[in-house]
């Protein structure tokens, strides 16, 4: 008891001297906090990968470095710009030491893996902003579709295409279905957060065992062709990886479309800016939520598709990208898509050109924390609005 | 009946049942989820943060007794409460800047920190021995275990199962750690963890450092989170980050929910109930093989869960008084 008093006594001037710290800090000018954070960006960039061997690359990172917080500086306002200005610094260094070849060559391997993670994020986001639903279960249904077009493709021995069809279908059943039987029901006895977190960990295990326990756990593979390459450019493309790249963003622009341009997409926006608000104004709200899970999940089955087609199915595959989905979903801005889309993208992209400076097995780690890091600086997310968080 | 073969099944599981040597190791695991939950327990129950990392603390507590005793030939027993400081240490860092967070954001950010500590456990291998992971830290404790065993041979008990020593230290500090936070919890600090869950800023409103509170909640459930990672590294023999799974933590919170909310001792009737039926099931005699089964246990796992948080969100044995989840 005693220790435990000591520590608090401790602890609170340690939380103090933090708060402190923090406070001073956010009321530097603006060309010192930029200057501050770019450095220790680069810094660790440069510590992590190699010093400069030459007077030119000094020079060159040094002009990187100001260029960075000048532009920083000049737009303070705008998050979504301040990213794009880090991200280009980021670009920069990994070409200056690496060359372009090499940074465009990861960069391409970085948009397959960010079009899953957009596709995946956009539903999760969506669901996540109108029903206030942390859904633990969507990367489930992820391996969900994966499997259902194994089931087509390789059991069946049809074309992936139908494959994809039937895992797109199915996996917006299995959504539609669930928001039926468990979260409209519970939605209408008033459960809290927390409570409907804790339910959809339980529905992914029962997910993901239920498939573990029809498929078993040995690795499995898609009829693709994983083989042919296409280069373009001075740049090799496996063929697969390409069409999940042209697909996928094909049904992200199909889908911001979709969410801009028709009444549907409008009203999916206004229940996540305001449930009660948009029910106020005349919405049928849960025929536009039965909607949203039709979108969400059918994404996610397109999503645990390509992932499969990309590596191999197993139990876990969807799981295994939840985290990295959610990443994105909370870069973006909880509930807004357009934010999940292009952090899902970015995320991608950055994590595999982590590997220019760590273990390629720790790249998922660089994603968490960019996760967490945001979180801390910005918890509304680059390209949401401030508000309670 | 009459098929001799299937006689001699039932009977084989009926001894398996009665296996003292099978129950035991049950008996131990069901000990460490509850050290590892009762600090859980201070978080979600009594200061409902949602601290979805606790598995992240385990591995630090875990990793660090390896790689200091047997990488670095330190003292066993000095390197336990160096380890409890460095999870320690580690939960302050996470809770920090993610305490002032909303809930969900607290959960991921907790969730994405431990699979973060078990990625870099799995990749750093000149530190932890990648996915070989690490043996020979245990010469102290078993020492120890044959000592305690037989002390109890003397007693008259000749045929002690193997992890009985390590059972009876298993419980013997998880009924510790239940009694002294049962007893903090009635301390003035304990009523102010209460008031912060009840009603942050009204506890704020009367002077309290409500954020301090809750980074000593953390810092509490980061040591039992080591204290269980010790336990688990013992009863393995060896350390290895697969045992480190975001799922350890979900079962945790099965645990907690099962004994209810709120309730320290639930704990304990949380982690006998899920093994027992777990590791029962075993016996029930279906025709599937081993990976059908496993699969089974943790479908009848998240069904239990769903269950739970749908009809009882309190948990079990919970008050719904002090129940945390509605917000």
């Amino acid at each position: 008891m005693e220790a435990g008093q000591l520590a608090g006594k401790r602890n609170l001037i340690l939380s103090e001297r933090f708060a402190n710290a923090s406070d001073r800090f956010s009321r530097a000018p603006g060309w010192v906090k930029a200057g501050a954070g770019v450095l220790l960006l680069d810094l660790v960039l440069v510590l992590a990968d190699r010093l400069p061997d030459s007077i030119g690359e000094w020079a060159l990172l040094l002009v990187i470095f100001a260029a960075t917080v000048a532009v920083i500086t000049r737009l303070e306002d705008n998050p979504a710009v301040i990213a794009a200005a880090v991200l280009a610094n980021i670009v920069a260094i990994l070409v200056l030491y690496h060359g372009l070849h090499d940074v465009a060559q990861r960069g391409i391997n970085g948009l397959s893996l960010g079009a899953i993670y957009a596709l995946g994020a956009v539903g999760l986001t969506l669901v996540y902003g109108i029903l206030r639903l942390v859904n633990f279960a969507h990367g489930d249904f992820l391996t969900f579709g994966a499997y259902m077009a194994y089931l087509v493709n390789v059991t069946w021995g049809l074309p992936l295409v139908y494959g994809v069809a039937f895992a797109i279908a199915t996996t917006a059943l299995l959504g539609i279905a669930l928001e039926k039987v468990m979260w409209a029901p519970m939605r209408s006895r008033g459960a809290g957060m927390l409570q409907l977190l804790l339910m959809t960990i339980g529905l992914a295990f029962v997910i993901r065992y239920g498939i573990q326990f029809i498929w078993g756990t040995e690795l499995r593979q898609l009829d693709v062709n994983r083989t042919d390459t296409v280069n373009f450019l001075d740049l090799r493309i496996g063929r697969t990886q390409l069409i999940v790249i042209l697909v996928g963003f094909a049904a992200l622009v199909g889908t911001g479309l979709m969410l801009r341009a028709t009444l549907l997409g409008k009203r999916m926006r206004a229940l996540s800016d305001d449930l009660n608000l948009a029910e106020t104004s005349g919405i049928d709200t849960s025929r536009v939520i039965v909607y949203t899970w039709v979108f969400a999940a059918g994404l996610a089955g397109l999503a645990g598709v390509f992932a499969a087609a990309l590596t191999q199915l197993q139990p876990e595959l969807g799981f295994e990208l939840l985290l990295p989905i959610f990443a994105a979903v909370v870069l973006g801005g909880i509930g807004n898509a357009f934010g999940a889309l292009t952090a899902g993208i970015v995320l991608g992209v950055v994590i595999e050109w982590s590997t220019f400076v760590v273990a390629p097995g720790l790249k998922l780690a660089v994603g968490f924390l960019i996760l967490i890091i945001v979180l801390i600086i910005r918890p509304q997310g680059i390209f949401g609005r401030a508000r309670a968080v | 009946m009459s098929d001799p073969v299937q006689m001699f099944q039932v009977a084989v599981s009926f001894e398996a049942f009665s296996d003292l040597e099978f129950w035991t190791s049950v008996g131990v695991i069901a000990g460490i989820y509850v050290v590892f939950s009762t600090g859980l327990q201070m978080n979600v129950g009594f200061t409902g943060i949602q601290n979805f990392g606790q598995v992240g603390f385990m591995a630090i507590g875990a990793y660090t007794m390896a790689i200091l005793t047997a990488e670095e030939g330190w003292n066993f027993w000095l390197s336990l409460p160096v380890a409890v400081a460095v999870a320690v240490g580690f939960g302050l860092i996470i809770g920090l800047p993610s305490l002032r967070l909303r809930a969900d954001y607290f959960a991921i950010v907790t969730i994405a920190a431990a699979e973060a500590i078990r990625l870099i456990a799995l990749n750093a291998r000149d530190l932890t021995n990648g996915a070989q992971g690490i043996f020979g830290f245990d010469d102290s404790w078993d020492s120890i275990s044959e000592s305690i065993e037989e002390f109890i041979i003397d007693l008259g008990w000749t045929d002690v199962p193997a992890q009985f020593p390590l059972f009876l230290v298993t419980w013997g500090l998880a009924v510790l750690l239940m009694f002294v936070f049962s007893r903090i919890q009635s301390t003035p600090w304990g009523r102010v963890l209460r008031a912060v869950r009840e009603d942050e800023d009204a506890a704020r409103a009367l002077g309290k450092n409500a954020f301090a509170y809750k980074l000593q909640s953390l810092a509490l459930a980061a040591t039992t989170g080591a204290l269980a990672g010790f336990l688990l590294a013992l009863s393995l023999k060896f350390v290895v980050p697969d045992e480190f799974q975001p799922l350890v933590t979900f079962i945790g919170y099965v645990v907690l929910l099962l004994g209810g909310l709120a309730n320290y001792w639930g704990v304990a009737i949380g982690a006998i109930i899920m093994w027992t039926v777990l590791e029962g099931l075993r016996f029930l005699e279906l025709p599937l093989s081993e990976t059908k089964i496993a699969a089974l246990r943790f479908i009848i796992l998240g069904l239990v869960l769903i269950g739970l948080m749908a009809f009882r969100p309190q948990g079990a044995f919970g008050k719904r008084e002090e129940m945390v989840l509605g917000e």
